[in-house]
């Protein structure tokens, strides 16, 4: 499903050239559950932008389900990142002033569906996440593992192809990080595919593979 | 994403912070409700004079001499009456002196001078009595008309013609009563107290005559007799428009609707300024939110906003704060005026200030957004994210 050649991206800081990724070469099929892991500053971030359409690679090609999406203009991106492509960050990136039920409508609503179809769908996910009772909370009303599970269902809400998470845990505890973790094995379980950025060995460890990154390289690792 | 929803998004934003909002948008309500008031003043002003102006008649021809070394005499304006589409002419001048009814005096009252048939030529209907006339004209008698209110005050409802009052200690005897209709010409017809313009040399030094009407025979006819008295008078009496003025009431409705226009020409100018101000004012804090929302804006990009998305979000909410602004400054301006009714002045906001009004609340907003709206759709995803 993405197929991804010789990529490469660089960046300028004054004088200095810095080769966040270097010529990364990585295929990944559908179903799987797959684990990129690093030091920071290893360029992970800077892949996963660039398989999430955040970013443009400098070189190489990266196909996703069979489209050449390397060099596509932002608007273009916009679309497919709402069609295809569902985020988890580690900060929830939940908009403060909309409710749970809004904020898991916001991608539908950008993908033109009406405001009372995109509610209905949106219910439907969250209730599948155990928030369907606090649909109208903010935010702020909600804890760290509630916002990240709105997050995740809003991830959820438009049927992508690709969930891509950045840090899932990062900033639950422990033992929501556990519950959060069982979920997206669940999802997986069912056919979702996964990419999930991680710096902890031991997250990384729940993935079905493992792809390590540094300094830019790519080097699988294990396939479990 | 629909409009309605957009709408609803932008509210939300603006009243979430009210005080922002509020001041933001201070700039736009002070103008727009100085424009509403002011212009509503000047109009309602113009438009109740010019009411006056109408209510004598539009076949009316006034003419004032400035210039008192050029006055006529009562003789010269027998040969005025038989100018061509004239159906009648009478004299007028301004008095000063004290009167006073069984010794008592009365206060408030306007002194003029009239020509024959004085009140059928301004069109003020007796209520008792007769008109002045020629042989009280060509007599110098002492005799007056005068108004409803004196008339009440000092007769009741009882008829007062033949009774007397004292000008200047000198006896005038009533001969007709106007019946009251307020203000007329400058004259509050009510308080009028009416002689004879040759008697009123006992009480005018002056003797001569510098402002008398003419009435033409028709409404139409009012310009053609303007310009036939004023070749009479130039040629006969060598009155050039140095020094006098004849004028139609059609001419003196356009003086006063064209300094209207001036006027409201100069109050929008002002206003444009204000405006200006206020939409800089906008600016800047969309500016500011459009920073301060950098997260929220890689967040939406990282949804699948496109570049338009953000830009109609950010330009909507700029729209919906100028109008509300407009709004708000609408409703107080019509509330100033209202105000201003109550202590007496003339107000009439005309449909189109008001229309006009909320149409450049729109501009301000889409113009003044548009920068920060720009700014908004061309941030990089990656970066705004990042944004603490």
């Amino acid at each position: 499903m993405i197929k991804l050649e010789s990529l490469v991206k660089k960046f300028t800081l004054g004088d200095e050239t810095i080769t966040a990724v270097n010529h990364a070469d990585l295929e990944i099929d559908r179903g799987e559950f797959v684990a990129i892991t690093g030091p920071s500053g290893s360029g992970k971030s800077t892949l996963m932008n660039i398989i999430g359409l955040l970013d443009t690679a400098d070189e190489g090609v990266y196909m996703l389900e069979g489209m050449d999406v390397t060099k596509l203009t932002d608007d273009r991106q916009a679309e497919i990142r709402n069609e295809k492509i569902g985020f988890i960050f580690q900060s929830f990136c939940l908009l403060q002033k909309h409710t749970a039920l809004e904020n898991v409508m916001v991608p539908l609503l950008y993908r033109g569906i009406g405001e009372k179809e995109a509610g209905e769908r949106a219910r439907k996910i969250l209730d599948i996440m155990r928030m369907g009772d606090r649909l109208k909370h903010l935010p702020n009303q909600l804890s760290g593992g509630q916002q990240q599970r709105v997050a995740i269902a809003r991830a959820l809400a438009g049927e992508p192809s690709l969930i891509l998470a950045d840090e899932p845990t990062g900033a639950l505890d422990s033992r929501t990080g556990e519950e959060l973790m069982n979920l997206l094995k669940q999802l997986n379980s069912v056919g979702q595919t996964i990419i999930m950025i991680t710096h902890d060995e031991h997250i990384a460890s729940r993935a079905s593979r493992i792809v390590r990154i540094e300094d830019g390289i790519l080097r699988e690792e294990d396939r479990q | 994403m629909n409009m309605l929803l957009t709408v609803r998004t932008a509210l939300k934003n603006i009243l979430g912070n009210r005080l922002r909002s509020g001041l933001t948008i201070l700039g736009l309500v002070i103008g727009i409700a100085s424009v509403i008031l002011l212009v509503g003043l000047a109009n309602g002003a113009t438009q109740s004079i010019n009411e006056e102006i109408s209510s004598v008649g539009a076949d009316l021809v006034s003419v004032y001499i400035y210039d008192s070394e050029h006055a006529l005499t009562y003789e010269d304006l027998a040969p005025i009456n038989k100018l061509e589409k004239v159906s009648g002419v009478t004299s007028y001048v301004s008095l000063d002196g004290s009167v006073t009814v069984g010794g008592k005096k009365v206060s408030g009252t306007e002194l003029i001078g009239g020509g024959e048939s004085y009140a059928g030529m301004m069109g003020y209907d007796i209520k008792f009595g007769r008109d002045l006339s020629r042989i009280d004209v060509e007599n110098f008698t002492k005799c007056v008309m005068i108004g409803e209110k004196i008339s009440t005050k000092y007769w009741n409802n009882a008829n007062p013609c033949g009774k007397t009052l004292k000008i200047n200690g000198d006896e005038y005897t009533v001969v007709g009563v106007i019946e009251g209709t307020g203000s007329s010409m400058g004259s509050n017809v009510d308080n009028l107290v009416i002689l004879p313009v040759t008697t009123a040399r006992y009480l005018n030094a002056e003797s001569g005559i510098t402002a008398f009407y003419i009435r033409a025979e028709t409404e139409d006819d009012a310009e053609a007799v303007a310009k036939t008295v004023k070749k009479y008078l130039n040629k006969t009496h060598k009155l050039s428009s140095d020094y006098c003025d004849v004028t139609t009431q059609k001419m003196m409705i356009e003086a006063v609707n064209e300094i209207n226009r001036t006027m409201t020409l100069l109050f929008g100018g002002i206003a444009s300024i204000s405006l200006l101000v206020g939409g800089i004012g906008v600016m800047n804090v969309m500016l500011v939110s459009v920073t301060e929302r950098t997260r929220e804006i890689g967040i939406r990009k990282s949804l699948g906003a496109k570049k338009r998305d953000i830009l109609w979000q950010f330009l909507v909410e700029s729209v919906v704060l100028s109008l509300l602004g407009g709004t708000i400054g609408i409703l107080a301006g019509l509330l100033f005026g209202r105000i201003a009714i109550l202590a007496g002045a003339f107000f009439a906001p005309g449909i189109g200030m008001i229309a006009l009004s909320f149409a450049v609340s729109v501009f301000v907003g889409l113009v003044f957004g548009s920068l920060p709206a720009y700014r908004a759709a061309k941030m990089k995803p990656v970066e705004a994210l990042r944004y603490e």
